[in-house]
């Protein structure tokens, strides 16, 4: 595995931290450039999880929550690859993911958006990729919700995604959206992304080759984490 | 035409949004069937080596009203400097330390709070020593992408002097967003380190 530094990170292709179109952004956004500061082994380290860390059920969410049946909605699979920006399979990424349920209702102390509560879906998951980048979860379709930013916002059904990769410069939260859903192209939150190519990257085909019959579509999402040098010829000064 | 490189592009960032403790800390917000804790909620086992300590601090926003969602990351090395990470090649890091932790601000308070122990000194590139850090990891509703910074401690006045990543900061006023004093508290050594997103005291962020 090499370890060397990360690639800088593309500022121009993520979004930018204040979007006044995001209204909550327009706080919450630093105003002062950022430091360069280049990699050191605090940037290039980073936890590591193992498959011990998961339960049975951790990437199931039609399962996880159940109590007296299972949850309302879609029944879907997730899957895909994480990989770096050289394509290399990206393995024993830690994935976390959450979502509302089918109604579009997130179960959550600070929601307030009228559709019900499923008692059987939680709306979490998470999972850790294979040797080869592979990582794969089953879910409920999540609904569309509305939010309070313009008046008539929605947001376009989404799961949220959090990933760890080997360096703690890789750590990465994001959302996968679903092939055809008009919202995406309304969504605020979408919109913070500048580039049309790079919104494409987070909306998921349907992928009807993985599905499996009478029981669930599949949907396919890769991941690509920050790639990193080789450190074979890395400068090193005097005295180390 | 050149060769192509043929590199793919990192995965654009989204916010994580109000509902993140659903996913990061789901037995903080009440989901308490799917896993069996929150994964960062320990740091420390009995027999992890090292000066406990306990990391406090709010998120501030430009208005100075404390942030309930954020969630905050941390990443260290252990108490000899070591990170458990197949990347460190300078010996076994403590086996009783996991280096990670993450809290959920109180939804009360906005306040984060970390038990862990003080890391030893890391080398930077060219082999000097850095001073003891901690990396911290922001993310919340209203940030578009993670907020990279980090803690260096109060109480480490001359290795912060000589620290090599401070030591190229152009405007000096703005260390000390990164330092956090010492306290006391309970018998324990407490840093207090509140991040400020904007505004006069805005905190230094990294460009990792
Ligand atoms: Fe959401």
């Amino acid at each position: 595995m090499s370890g060397g530094s990360f690639y800088q990170r593309d500022r121009r292709w993520h979004p930018p931290a204040y979007d006044p179109g995001y209204k909550t952004s327009v706080t919450r956004s630093p105003q002062k450039a950022l430091i360069a500061l280049d990699n050191t082994l605090s940037e290039m380290t980073g936890p590591v999880f193992g498959h011990d860390t998961l339960g049975p059920l951790d990437d199931d969410m039609i399962l996880n929550f159940a109590k007296d049946g299972e949850p309302i909605g879609q029944r879907i699979i997730v899957h895909g690859r994480v990989l770096d920006e050289d394509a290399r399979p990206v393995p024993g990424a830690l994935i976390e993911v959450w979502q509302a349920n089918a109604g579009g209702r997130y179960r959550h102390k600070k929601e307030s958006y009228l559709a019900p509560l499923d008692p059987n879906f939680g709306g979490c998951g998470r999972t850790i990729s294979g040797p080869d980048g592979s990582y794969r979860f089953r879910t409920i379709k999540p609904g569309p919700y509305p939010w309070p930013n313009g008046p008539n916002d929605w947001r376009p059904a989404h799961i949220h995604f959090s990933i760890f990769g080997q360096g703690f410069a890789q750590r990465l939260i994001t959302q996968m959206y679903f092939e055809g859903d008009p919202l995406i192209w309304l969504c605020p939150i979408v919109s913070t992304i500048p580039d049309k190519a790079a919104i494409e990257r987070l909306i998921a085909p349907l992928d009807m080759a993985n599905t499996v019959p009478m029981d669930a579509r599949a949907y396919k999402f890769d991941i690509v984490l920050r790639g990193r040098r080789s450190t074979l010829f890395e400068n090193r000064m005097e005295g180390n | 035409m050149v060769q192509s490189l043929d590199r793919l592009k990192e995965s654009p960032s989204q916010t994580a949004g109000p509902y993140v403790h659903i996913g990061c800390t789901p037995n903080y917000c009440g989901i308490e069937q799917v896993f069996p804790e929150d994964l960062g909620s320990r740091m420390l086992k009995e027999e992890t080596r090292g000066e406990r300590i306990r990391i406090v601090g709010r998120v501030f926003d430009g208005v100075g009203t404390p942030l309930k969602d954020a969630l905050v990351e941390v990443w260290q090395a252990d108490a000899a400097g070591l990170y458990p990470s197949p990347q460190e090649t300078r010996g076994k890091a403590d086996p009783a330390f996991t280096g990670f932790g993450r809290s959920a601000g109180d939804m009360a308070t906005g306040e984060f709070v970390f038990e862990t122990i003080k890391p030893g000194s890391v080398p930077f590139k060219d082999g000097r020593p850095q001073a003891p850090h901690v990396t911290l990891w922001i993310v919340a509703r209203g940030i578009n992408i993670g907020l990279h910074t980090r803690l260096y401690f109060g109480d480490e006045g001359a290795a912060n002097e000589a620290d090599p990543i401070l030591a190229r900061i152009e405007h000096r006023s703005r260390v000390a967003t990164l330092i956090a004093p010492k306290t006391v508290e309970g018998g324990i050594a407490t840093y207090r380190h509140d991040i400020f997103l904007q505004g006069e005291k805005e905190t230094i962020f990294f460009d990792i």
